[in-house]
């Protein structure tokens, strides 16, 4: 019986497994070169160079930029997360061909977790609730001390990232397992961890988003907050898996098996959590509205004067109404280079949307992306990108022994 | 004029000709059907449909049928609904009956949205549902082919293909043999009299 060797000890951050693509059905392996993840490397070496340079001259302002790039990355492997669970649980058949993109993906948490190092050492420029003289000064932020205080908060931030190293773990190794085993029990043994997964997901997307964006601005509060984070979290990465297909596709791989139909699905999905997002961020917005009361009020007050108002304009069209519109007919989601573009664009939203949601707490009274903004975000984005393509090479580009396949190949929208 | 109305009624299902009305064949299972649909459009016939007691997969394409134009009536609900629920509310609250509650504008779009979403949704799927039935022909309380009296079977076991009469290259003595040919049982004339 074959079984799952593991990585080197060094490489394990990288993936914690042994190269399996060798076993794989010719059709299904990865036949290119480095060129694949080098180049996001290139990108993500150099924006994160030019980043890490603003720490030298403007240390408050890399710390936010970093972090949104931070966070923006942390999406995305969230959104993967709950991409995976969510197929095993509903026994997902059309989506098995692009599942693997979503597996390879879930491993960036371990590398997150050392990424976000240097958000550790801005927590002082970041979280005004770590100001001990204005933590005494202001009797609001005293009475969230039992939950805003740093060891609390690291502590947090531990439980989280070991909680989801630990689905993506396990998800991740019993679908490699499968491949080299083809055992029929691995199926189910996926649905008992996802459903547990998807509990411990909910939770710790929500309190992650409340520590990591909300505590920025600490005595506002929105307890739809995590809904929203996640909204924007699970439509990034149907656009980043048809993007991904859409590469491998473009550099002869996966020919014939991602089809169409597997596109338009994927179209659908990102068209569904595009109308999600706007329900959510609206439910927030018009309960904040209504009940008009100042301190709720004021966290929008900041995204809507001082130039801020144009950020929101550019979200509300640039997340809803334009792709919205876009994405509606059926033809927009089956021509490939037309979703491709809007894949592109929606990440760009996410990337926005966490802008939108960090930077006015660091400046308010002057709307701009910053230029460390942008370095940090396609430097992380890019390092991340590249890990996941590395990791993706090394194995079989489709669960090829998942019980399914046949069907998920020859799926066909009715 | 008469073509034309003709016509349409053709791309609902409705053929309309008289004494005739066209020919009735069974077919054994639901892959000699989809591939007695496919002989069917090859040979050039338009005015055909199939009738099964559940759908068969595969068969809008071996049929030649495009995609559903149902989507384009759902459009028109949906900005229908929109159009209506702005206009509404912004009637009734700034222009009709402006009342001071709490301060509030008299309208504003942030507490419209709700109502604005639940009439687009709502009006959506009345234009679906209006435009599902107007597409198909619906309601149609009579259908020649209920002459047959074996076309019951059509919701039990029974798999049938009809050419319609009205069809340009329908003849009696051909297409008969063509329905044959391509393994239809059973093939039934169907006329005001049967």
């Amino acid at each position: 019986m074959a079984t799952l060797k593991k990585n080197h000890i060094f490489q394990r951050l990288l993936d914690p497994f042994a190269a399996t693509s060798g076993d794989a059905p010719e059709a299904f392996r990865y036949t290119g070169d480095w060129r694949l993840w080098g180049i996001p490397l290139l990108v993500g070496a150099i924006g994160l160079a030019m980043g890490l340079s603003g720490w030298l001259t403007d240390a408050h302002q890399f710390y936010f930029s970093y972090l949104i790039g931070w966070v923006f990355c942390l999406t995305i492997a969230l959104g993967a997360l709950f991409f995976a669970l969510i197929q095993h649980l509903t026994r997902a058949r059309w989506s098995i061909v692009v599942r693997r993109m979503a597996e390879a993906l879930l491993w960036t948490f371990p590398l997150l977790a050392v990424l976000g190092i240097p958000v550790l050492f801005g927590l002082h420029d970041l979280y005004h609730w770590t100001h001990a003289d204005a933590v005494a000064a202001d009797p609001i932020l005293a009475g969230k001390t039992p939950y805003l205080n740093v060891p609390f908060f690291l502590a947090r931030l531990a439980i989280y990232f070991l909680a989801w190293s630990l689905v993506a773990y396990h998800l991740y190794r019993n679908s490699l397992l499968e491949d080299a085993t083809g055992d029929p029990g691995i199926a189910a043994r996926q649905r008992k961890v996802s459903a547990l997964g998807l509990a411990v997901g909910a939770v710790t997307i929500a309190f992650a988003s409340y520590d990591l964006l909300m505590s920025l601005d600490p005595h506002w509060f929105s307890t739809i907050f995590g809904v929203y984070v996640f909204s924007g979290a699970f439509m990034s990465i149907h656009a980043l898996l048809a993007l991904c297909a859409m590469t491998l596709q473009a550099t002869g791989h996966l020919r014939g098996i991602v089809t169409t139909e597997h596109y338009q699905d994927l179209g659908k999905l990102t068209f569904g959590f595009v109308v999600f997002w706007a329900y959510i961020a609206f439910s927030q917005y018009m309960l904040i509205w209504y009940g008009n009361i100042p301190e709720e009020t004021l966290w929008y007050r900041h995204r809507l004067t001082h130039g801020w108002e144009v950020h929101s304009a550019v979200l509300l069209a640039g997340h809803f109404v334009v792709p919205f519109l876009l994405l509606l007919s059926r033809a927009a989601k089956r021509s490939r280079l037309f979703l491709a573009c809007i894949c592109v664009w929606l990440l760009a939203m996410q990337w926005f949307d966490i802008h939108w949601l960090a930077a006015p707490v660091l400046h308010y009274e002057a709307a701009a992306i910053h230029f460390l903004d942008i370095a940090n975000g396609l430097g992380l984005f890019g390092i991340v990108l590249a890990a996941f393509m590395y990791r993706l090479g090394r194995h079989s580009l489709v669960p090829f022994r998942a019980p399914g396949l046949d069907e998920s190949l020859h799926f066909e929208n009715v | 004029m008469k073509k034309l109305i003709a016509d349409i009624k053709a791309s609902m299902g409705v053929y309309e000709s008289e004494p005739v009305y066209g020919l009735l064949a069974e077919f054994a299972d639901p892959a000699a059907l989809l591939h007695a649909a496919e002989e069917t459009r090859k040979a050039g016939y338009r005015h055909f449909d199939v009738h099964s007691p559940f759908p068969i997969h595969g068969m809008d394409k071996a049929m030649g049928l495009g995609n559903s134009l149902v989507g384009f009536f759902t459009l028109g609900g949906g900005i229908t609904g929109f159009a209506l629920a702005y206009w509404l509310q912004w009637w009734t609250g700034a222009v009709a009956y402006p009342l001071n509650i709490s301060g509030k504008p008299f309208f504003a779009i942030e507490p419209s949205i709700p109502v604005i979403f639940e009439l687009t949704v709502l009006f959506s799927a009345f234009g679906a549902v209006a435009g599902m039935f107007a597409l198909n022909g619906l309601p149609r309380p009579h259908n020649p082919l209920f002459y047959s009296r074996n076309f019951a079977r059509a919701t039990d076991d029974a798999f049938f293909l009809h050419i319609a009469a009205s069809d340009k290259r329908f003849d009696l003595e051909e297409t008969r043999r063509f329905l044959t040919d391509v393994g239809g049982r059973n093939i039934e004339l169907l006329t005001e009299e049967s």
